[in-house]
């Protein structure tokens, strides 16, 4: 069993009620009253020094209601405590504890490829025009379970834009980090370090293709991803690639990370596809996280119930080989 | 009177007690019982906890006999059938936390796992020779079944290599921890066979054959 020393007890869970109350007293300057325990002033000693640049107040940014979904998010507990992040350990709890030191400023990202803005830039520069709005966005890990998470970010066709792809660029290419000092689980080959993902530029482009920078009006913590990752919500997690170092505008399709390592179990779409069996297991259903152990498993739904926006991206398309 | 001697009498409760510690951490996190918590997903976490402890048992199981003779541990040998039925009764609770937390009871679903699913399959099969075991494990049945308890009873070596084959399979990419367990059967094996050409070259001299496993 493992119990970190200082992990956030149930009981100091915000629920979403209180955390839109807290939102308010932070506004109000009145922070560190309403955060109360020590857990809660460490979590925003750590947010200060990883933002220190960047304004906090940017993070409470507008709910964008029209992409984004009415259920109730999970908590701030299981979204920052259950994550797959290789880069911190195979086990569901292993990056919460092992990222807590992972630092995330200065941060640079290099952009290059077929695009005629290239270069490196910081994460301030590629933040500073943009503006940030929060998505409530569906889940859906290739595991068959399923959260409810409410994003803060900007679309990535936003970003994209701004570095003018040629008509060469076909896909974008992802990448994270490669610090084996600081990312003690790329010391073991589970994967091919670092980890690469990548889009079909039209994917890219799509209005819900979002970049991520924080979770509950709050900061992203480093377990997540920070201080930028990818989330494309009609996809499979493994998908939504963190702590990106290098975005690459490319010819050919990339072989992404968790297709080298089992191409005949993970492909480059990833869709979320209830009718497409990954080789081990069922797609069929999902656990939803955060229900009483005999909650019903839900159905999952074709393109994590994004069909409507996306399924036409895929039109004449054959799933069950494109997977 | 040594040590080992005086205490006997505690050997057996200590390790039922012991035995049925992770059960009591699942139980106590289920109901949130002294601040225990089973994380953001607790039926994986009690599918998982219960199918590694079996696992664990059944390893320790079979290492009861190379301790008695290489450790001269021969208190171990009283211990050796409550570990076994633990080992099946951690193996039975993991197959209810499927079928019943995981899978809702969804029988059709559950079927086509077992039959389209190779890890679910053989774990199934681990699952179904570990049964027999566990029901003739009583001294009733051993008299009864004489010599053909002891053939019966070898079943547990193929149910630990099942159950590490059935863990191998379902790991994503981290293949360290199943990798571990291989490792440690692939001794308690090579320790067995051994023994059996030992013995067999013994008894083609004439002198007593080891006893069963
Ligand atoms: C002797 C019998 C068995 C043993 C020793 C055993 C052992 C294990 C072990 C060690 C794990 C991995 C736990 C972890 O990663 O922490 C596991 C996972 C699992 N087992 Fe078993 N198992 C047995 C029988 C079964 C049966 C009969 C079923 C279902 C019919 C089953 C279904 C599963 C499932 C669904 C998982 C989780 C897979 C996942 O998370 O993707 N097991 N088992």
């Amino acid at each position: 069993m493992k119990r970190p020393d200082n992990r956030i007890r149930p009981s100091e869970i915000t629920p979403p009620e209180v955390y839109f109350d807290r939102r308010q007293m932070m506004a109000l300057g009145l922070a560190s009253l309403a955060a109360g325990g020590i857990a809660g002033r460490r979590a925003l000693a750590a947010e200060a020094g990883n933002a220190s640049t960047i304004l906090a107040a940017r993070y409470k940014a507008a709910r964008n209601t029209k992409l984004s979904i009415a259920s109730t998010p999970n908590t701030y507990e299981a979204i920052t405590t259950y994550n797959n992040f290789y880069e911190f350990g195979t086990d569901k709890s292993d990056p919460s504890q092992n990222a807590r030191e992972f630092r995330t400023t200065p941060w640079n990202v290099e952009i290059g490829g077929e695009c005629e803005v290239k270069g490196s830039f910081t994460l301030e520069d590629i933040l500073k025009p943009v503006t940030f709005e929060e998505r409530v966005y569906r889940l859906r890990c290739v595991e068959a379970w399923s959260m409810v998470i409410p994003w803060v970010g900007f679309p990535l066709a936003d970003l994209i834009k701004r570095f003018k792809p040629t008509s060469k660029a076909k896909h974008v290419e992802f990448t994270t980090l490669l610090d084996r000092q600081q990312m003690p689980g790329q010391r073991y080959r589970v994967l091919d370090w670092p980890y690469v993902e990548g889009l079909r530029m039209d994917e890219a482009m799509h209005p819900l293709t979002f970049m991520v920078v924080g979770v509950y009006g709050r900061i992203l913590p480093n377990q997540n991803g920070a201080p930028l990752r990818l989330v494309t919500p009609w996809k499979y997690g493994f998908k939504n690639i963190k702590s990106i170092v290098r975005i690459r505008f490319v010819e050919k399709q990339p072989l992404n990370s968790w297709q080298v390592a089992a191409p005949n179990e993970y492909g480059y779409y990833a869709n979320v596809n209830p009718k497409v069996d990954h080789p081990r297991w069922s797609q069929a259903t999902e656990r939803r996280i955060g229900g009483s152990l005999f909650a019903q498993r839900s159905a999952t739904e074709m393109f994590n119930g994004y069909a409507e926006q996306v399924a036409s991206l895929y039109a004449g398309m054959d799933l069950t080989r494109n997977f | 009177m040594n040590i080992t001697q005086r205490y006997r009498w505690l050997y057996k409760p200590a390790v039922f007690i012991i035995a049925l510690l992770p059960l009591a951490r699942l139980v106590a996190g289920a109901f949130g019982i002294a601040g225990i918590s089973l994380g953001a997903d607790p039926v994986n976490e009690i599918l998982h906890e219960c199918g590694k402890t079996a696992l664990q048992l059944l390893l320790i199981t079979l290492a009861v006999r190379p301790l008695v003779r290489l450790g001269r541990l021969h208190n171990l040998l009283r211990l050796r059938r409550m570990l076994g039925l633990f080992a099946a009764f951690y193996a039975l609770l993991h197959f209810v936390t499927y079928a019943w937390l995981d899978q809702n009871l969804d029988f059709q679903a559950i079927l086509a796992d077992i039959l389209k699913r190779p890890y679910i399959t053989i774990g199934m099969a681990a699952l179904l020779m570990l049964v027999p075991l566990a029901v003739t494990s009583t001294n009733g049945w051993m008299r009864r079944l004489g010599r053909r308890w002891q053939k019966l009873h070898y079943l547990i070596y193929p149910i630990a290599i099942l159950g590490v084959w059935h863990f191998w399979w379902q790991v994503k990419a981290d293949i360290r921890e199943p990798l571990a367990y291989a490792a440690i059967l692939a001794a308690l094996l090579g320790y067995r066979v051994v023994v059996k050409a030992r013995s067999v070259s013994a008894t083609a001299r004439g002198r007593s054959a080891d006893p069963a496993p």
